[in-house]
């Protein structure tokens, strides 16, 4: 109840920000009409019930885009290429495809990283500027080059999806691989313990509590590599695709229903990592409330 | 002289060691001379900072030694410690958190390839020994601290190593607790042979347990004495109040005393 509160109340706050500008920015389009019409423009209460009610508004009211994404999840079948759960699936399916692989890779580097002198030398820097390249300039070469190789659908989408995620399991990874303390170390050391026992008996496991932090970030880095990676093919499929496809046409409500959809979508996955990391710390023993 | 009595476990000859910090060197041990010598129980007794345990890290290969030499059955401690030649019992129980209280102890087990079966059959022997019988499922933060470290100690006893070294492992526990344990710890090194050094900073406790006594002052961090404990092998706990008993404690006190005043 405590957390509900306060949620509710910033909710709350950004619907009103949000209808209170809707009415402004969507007043020149009904006075623009009425001009045409040679009508008076509409005034007072009338003015603000038509700027919220407008098929292609600058800026939709909030229940437009609530009523447009209800319709467009439960109101069509799921096959529908309209519908949201159709394309919401296929960014889904591609984020966590990505994931998986932006994941390992980053364990994977991280793991070397703290194995190899040279590794610990040279990939950081590497990792850091190809963070710095723009995904928006890099996702097209991505796509088009796997096209060329044959690759299309799922994959190249991934793929970007992994080039986003793997730096925060990567960076996480590399503090969490490297945070038992000097004496944790001296007992593995006393057992003559090898390289891969320590990594194991000891790295990994004081690595996941920095392992689901990235996590989190790293799911929700996945999905927008995702939709960025839909926006250049072609505008078929996903939710990507949904908002490429409305800002062609000038839907801005559908614009902002699959908008809607992605941030849906993102709460849901960091929600979903979050649940697992609760089920898993819990398991290892970590104090309820302490990490 | 062909007797086990007379095989140097451990030898130390002028060790010394110098930590290089960045307020410039710290001598942590200077020119010390020890033999110990197979089934000993030798404790080292000093105040804070005069290196015990750095010397027991560099036994364990912890630390190494800036000058002299010391070997560990007749290797460096280097060798000893890849020949899994000690079990350690740290000064913080340092248990890790994400075990459980029996897969702590079945972690040494599990690195040196025990099967299951003798796991299980090990910790349940030394949960009973250090008396911790039924907290096998527990993790670390559910036991106090002085359980904690008596599940450290059972850790260091449930492989074989036939070199015991311990820093400090009953400075957490009460009295009773203690004297228990006291007595346990010499039937263990009775039936075991094991050769053990053992930090502590209680003159009757050092007394009581030792077959030697090797007391120490700080900086530079030293030997200043080494007593043989005359004491029969055979010690329930009221020799603590025999004459012999107290004529050792005695020469401890008065070791330490002068360590002191040096300084
Ligand atoms: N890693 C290190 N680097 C620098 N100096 C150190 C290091 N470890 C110990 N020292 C120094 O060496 C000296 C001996 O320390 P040591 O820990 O061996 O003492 P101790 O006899 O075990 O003391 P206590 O009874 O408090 O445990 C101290 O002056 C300490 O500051
Ligand atoms: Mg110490």
């Amino acid at each position: 109840m405590s957390r509900i509160l306060p949620i509710l109340t910033v909710v709350l706050a950004i619907i009103s920000i949000w209808y209170g500008a809707a009415v402004p920015m969507n007043t020149a389009w009904e006075v623009d009409q009425a001009a045409r019409a040679g009508v008076p423009a509409p005034v007072g209460m009338d003015l603000v019930a038509a700027t919220l009610a407008q098929d292609r508004p600058v800026l939709p009211a909030p229940h437009q885009v609530a009523a447009e994404l209800y319709k467009s999840t439960f109101g069509l079948k799921v096959t529908s290429p309209k519908s949201l759960i159709y394309h919401g699936w296929i960014t889904i399916s591609a984020t966590l495809v990505g994931f998986a692989i932006g994941t390992s890779f980053g364990i994977l580097l991280a793991v070397g990283i703290v194995h190899n002198r040279a590794m610990d030398a040279s990939v950081m820097p590497w990792a850091i500027a190809s963070q710095t390249i723009p995904i928006l300039a890099i996702a097209p070469m991505i796509i088009v080059v796997m096209n060329a190789l044959g690759v299309q659908g799922l994959i190249p989408k991934a793929i970007i999806s992994a080039f986003l995620s793997f730096f925060p399991v990567l960076v996480g990874m590399v503090k969490g691989l490297r945070s038992p303390d000097a004496a944790q170390f001296d007992l593995m050391k006393t057992y003559n313990a090898s390289a891969p026992k320590v990594l194991w008996a000891l790295r990994l496991p004081s690595s996941v509590p920095y392992l689901f932090a990235s996590l989190k970030v790293g799911i929700a880095a996945s999905l927008v590599g995702a939709i960025v990676g839909e926006m250049p093919t072609g505008a078929v499929a996903g939710l990507g695709a949904r908002l490429l496809s409305g800002s062609y046409y000038g839907q801005t409500v559908q614009i902002w229903a699959a908008l809607m959809a992605a941030a849906i979508v993102a709460a849901g996955l960091v929600a979903i990592v979050g649940a697992v990391e609760r089920a898993t710390l819990q398991r290892m023993g970590y104090r309820e409330g302490a990490r | 002289m062909a007797k086990t009595a007379s095989n140097p476990v451990i030898e130390a000859r002028d060790v010394n060691l110098v930590f290089q910090t960045a307020d410039g060197p710290v001598q942590a041990l200077k020119d010390v001379n020890l033999v110990v010598n197979k089934g000993d129980f030798v404790s080292f007794i000093g105040p804070s900072g005069c290196g015990k345990t750095t010397l027991l890290r560099s036994i364990a290969a912890l630390e190494a030694v800036t000058g002299g030499s010391l070997t560990v059955n007749a290797m460096t401690p280097d060798q000893a410690r890849m020949a899994r030649a000690y079990g350690y019992v740290f000064q913080a129980a340092g248990l890790y958190p994400w075990r459980t209280i029996a897969g702590n102890i079945a972690l040494p087990l599990e690195i040196m390839r025990f099967s299951k079966a003798e796991i299980a059959e090990r910790c349940e022997r030394v949960l009973d020994l250090v008396e911790l019988t039924g907290f096998g499922r527990k993790f670390p933060w559910q036991l106090s601290g002085g359980m904690q470290q008596r599940a450290s100690i059972a850790r260091a006893l449930a492989f074989d190593a036939d070199i015991l070294l311990m820093d400090e492992p009953f400075g957490a526990l009460d009295e009773i607790v203690r004297d228990r344990l006291n007595e346990e710890l010499l039937k263990l090194w009775a039936r075991t042979g094991k050769t053990i050094c053992f930090v502590t900073h209680s003159i009757p406790e050092a007394v009581y347990l030792s077959t030697k006594i090797v007391v120490m002052s700080p900086r530079p961090g030293r030997i200043t004495d080494v007593i043989d404990s005359p004491l029969p092998s055979v010690r329930p706990l009221d020799i603590r109040d025999s004459a012999e008993f107290i004529a050792i404690a005695h020469r401890v006190r008065e070791g330490l005393r002068a360590g002191h005043v040096d300084v």
